[in-house]
This record gives C-alpha cells, structure tokens and sequence, in this order.
C-alpha cells in the first residue's frame, strides 16, 4: 500500500511543479503583410495557440491557416486554396527554444527564438528577434520577422508576382499566461 | 532499499515522461474546436460551373461583375470567322448580402432579357466531427423578355416571364474533384406553340477536374424532360477551363447553347453539339 501512495505523490508533485512552469495563450495574434508594387495584403489570425517551458524556455507555437482573416474573402479563399493549401497543411508551427531565458526580466528585454518553423510542410531552422517581457503571471513575447515564401515551396505565379511580395513581414504579438491542466 | 529503488525508479520515470510530453502536443489538445474549420470549402472556383450557377455564392458584402459571351456556332466556318462575328452577351451585378445568400441582376443581349435571381447556401459539406457529405444550395430566378413583340403577339409584362428554381447538390470528393447534381423546375408564362411545355423539368449533372491550384477542366450537362416541340430542343451541354488570376476568375467554354440564363439555355438550346454547333465562349468575374 505505501508503496502505491509514493508512486501517487510522486506522480502528483511531478505534474504540479510541471504545471506551474507552464505558460500559455490561446488568443495570441500573428498579422502578416505582404507590400507588393500593385498591391499590399495584410491578413490577421487572433487564436494563435503559444506555450512556453519557463523551466528550460522551450516555446511551440500552433497557427491554424484558416483563421487568417482577410479583408477581401476572395484573396483569403485563395490563399487557402491556392498558396498555403489549408486542406494538406492547416497548420504551421514552431517549435524551439528562447535563448538565455533564465536572464530575462520584467521589462521588455531583447532575446534570440531559435527554432523550426513549419509552414506548407516544409520545416526551416529559423533564428527570430523578439522582445520579452518575463514576470511571474505573464510573458509576453512581441517581435517581426520576415518569411521568404520561396523557402517554403509556395509559389507564386507569374501573373501575380506584382500583387504578392516575396518576402511577407509577419508580427507577432503572444500574451502568456501560467497554465492550468 | 526496494522501496527507495522503486522511488527512485517512479520519479526518474515521471520526469522522462514529462520531457518527452511534446509542447506541441500540448497546444493540439487545447486548440479550441470551431465548427468552422470542418466546413469544405471552393467545391468549385467560381458560381458557375460553366452556363449554370455552381453552390458557390459570394461572400459577405461582395460585390462581383460577370460578363459572358456566347458567340456563334464554330460550323458557320470561315466567312462567319467560325461564329465570332456574331455574339450573345450577359453582363450581371452580383452580391453577397451575407455569406450564404447572393443576390444577382443581370441584362442578356438575347431577346433583350432582364433577369433577377437569389441563391442560398442552405447546408454546407462538412468533415470530421459535423461530418456531412454534400452541401445543398437552393436557386431561384425570374427573367423577364423586353424584346418588342411582333404584331399581333403582344404580350404583357406577366406573360413575359419565366421562372427557375434549382436545388444545387455538391459534393468535393478531394481537392482535385468536385461534383454536382441539380435538379431543376423551368415555368414559362408564355410558350410559342400550345404544344409546347409551361413547365419543365429538368436534371443538371456538372463536375469540375482541378489540373493545376490555378486551372480546372470542367463539364456540364442538362438533361431537360419535357422538350419544346417546335423549336426541336436539346439538351445543354458544355465543356470549359477555369483559370484563376487573383482576384478574377475567367472561364472558357465550348457549349451548344446560346444563352447563359437558366430558362434560356435548359429549355431553349437548339444546337446539336455532335454537328458541329459548338459556340465558343467566356465568362471574366472580377470581384471588389
């Protein structure tokens, strides 16, 4: 009998130190911009889903591809259809580590995500800028960065190569806070 | 010392487990379901599927401008310039009053017809946990013939009508192929002989083949039930490429029928496509 309760303490004591590291959003939003000679476009997604490991500062992020919104439908549908191909793909994810975690503080403090960014299947080993701020209810974790859509096999066809950048600016914005199972 | 190792042995196994517990699971298991995301969606590119109207309806507070061309039969050969001397043309203001309901007016050149219509996306193909195989849209028109009358056959403004109302059955099988099934009420007001149908029945079949994410070959047919005897009708049929380039959609099109208003070409196509009467055409959306 003692023996189970050990196994059950110690099972309880690793989830509750576990779960107090934790921080998460489900609302954290990711806008991309796309500055082109004939056209800009700006989508914005609002339920970005972000965690970070405050005991290592791991981070994941999950970005559902149908929940960027446009301005006009059409462009949304296509890019859906047409570039990012939502059905096959629909999510993109990160996955990596923020550099020299313990070191931040409670103002906004530059630091290195290092990581792999997955968007349209293809994985890429990306280095991303972002301004922390670490205090002990939230992290929020703010920055831009530049994706080329090339390196993530989407194409763009000829006909739009003045309506689409190729690079995109993406902002991100991702207000943690401590989770509970 | 069995108790310590088994300790031991419990909480190395529960700090492995917990490294191993991937953060990306983690937000997998909290992503939020939203009924949204089941919903099929671009069964088809475009509102048509090539001369009828597709389940697709413009979204909310679209606005989209079609124009269509018909030309001539491709056998009226050289002097005709294989029909593109002659043309039929409908240009038609279409809008999305709210994601499900579109609204559309449209002037065809043939007997100078005006023509309202509806369309309402009534249920939508779902997938995973709403699971549902096929969407359902319903489809109603008037149009009203403005071509003066010959003397002696005048016709008031009510005789001048007809009506369509269709029940538009899709279903998108995979990415690549789509299907649609569409059972059709054709009433004209007004018939030109007294043996000639008021209403007419008639049963769409239309699918679509995506060749590339921009280009889709696509067919339609039209078996109509009740034939109008005195103009020796046929059945509509039509093959056609959709391109897409941003924000249009432009369709190319190899039909037996003139027209591109249900009534019209359901009950009215004359051309037999196997002779020859092949009529080239096109329709360009471009939506603001």
């Amino acid at each position: 009998m003692k023996t189970i309760y050990t196994i059950i303490i110690c099972f309880l004591l690793a989830n509750i130190t576990h779960a107090q590291e934790r921080y998460l959003t489900k609302n954290g939003s990711i806008t991309f911009f796309s500055s082109a000679p004939m056209e800009d476009i700006k989508a914005d997604n609002n339920q970005v889903l972000s965690i970070i490991d405050a005991s290592n500062g791991n981070m994941a992020i999950s970005i559902l591809m149908k929940s960027f919104m446009f301005k006009k439908a059409l462009m949304q549908e296509h890019f859906n259809e047409n570039y990012v191909e939502s059905d096959k793909y629909p999510k993109a994810t990160f996955k990596g580590q923020i550099l020299n975690f313990d070191t931040l503080k409670d103002t906004s403090t530059k630091a290195q995500v290092k990581g792999s960014l997955t968007i349209h299947g293809v994985s890429k080993e990306v280095t991303i800028e972002a301004n922390i701020t670490k205090k002990s209810d939230t992290i929020n974790v703010e920055g831009e960065f530049f994706v080329n859509v090339a390196d993530f096999n989407i194409k763009i066809p000829a006909v739009v190569v003045n309506n689409i950048a190729k690079k995109i600016k993406v902002s991100f914005k991702l207000n943690h806070t401590p989770y509970k199972k | 010392m069995k108790k310590i190792l088994l300790t031991t042995f419990v909480l190395i196994f529960c700090i492995q487990t917990n490294a191993q517990d991937d953060l990306l699971n983690v937000l997998d298991n909290e992503t939020p379901k939203d009924a949204n995301q089941d919903i099929v969606t671009s069964t088809f590119k475009g509102t048509r599927i090539l001369n009828g109207h597709s389940i697709e309806n413009r979204k909310d507070k679209e606005l989209e401008f079609i124009i269509s061309h018909r030309f001539g039969a491709l056998n009226l050969g050289i002097e005709e310039l294989f029909g593109l001397d002659q043309s039929n043309i409908r240009f038609a203001l279409e809008y999305g009053l709210n994601n499900n309901l579109t609204a559309g007016f449209g002037r065809s050149s043939f007997q100078k017809t005006y023509d309202i219509f509806l369309k309402y996306s009534l249920v939508k193909q779902r997938k995973e946990e709403h699971s549902f195989p096929f969407a359902i849209s319903l489809f109603g028109s008037v149009a009203a013939r403005s071509q003066k009358a010959v003397a002696g056959k005048e016709r008031s403004f009510g005789e001048s009508l007809s009506y369509v109302g269709q029940v538009l059955m899709a279903r998108k099988v995979s990415a690549s192929f789509s299907y649609q099934i569409t059972p059709t009420y054709v009433h004209k007001n007004t018939v030109l002989k007294s043996s000639d149908p008021h209403d007419i029945f008639a049963l769409g079949l239309g699918s679509r083949l995506k060749v590339s994410n921009r280009v889709s070959i696509n067919g339609e047919y039209f078996i109509n039930f009740n034939k109008t005897v005195s103009i020796n009708s046929r059945n509509a049929m039509a093959i056609g490429v959709d391109i897409e380039t941003g924000g249009h959609v432009f369709q190319l099109i190899l039909s037996n029928a003139i027209t591109m208003i249900e009534k019209s070409f359901i009950s009215e196509t004359t051309g037999n496509f196997f002779g020859g009467d092949i009529h080239f055409g096109f329709n360009i959306s471009r939506t603001f």
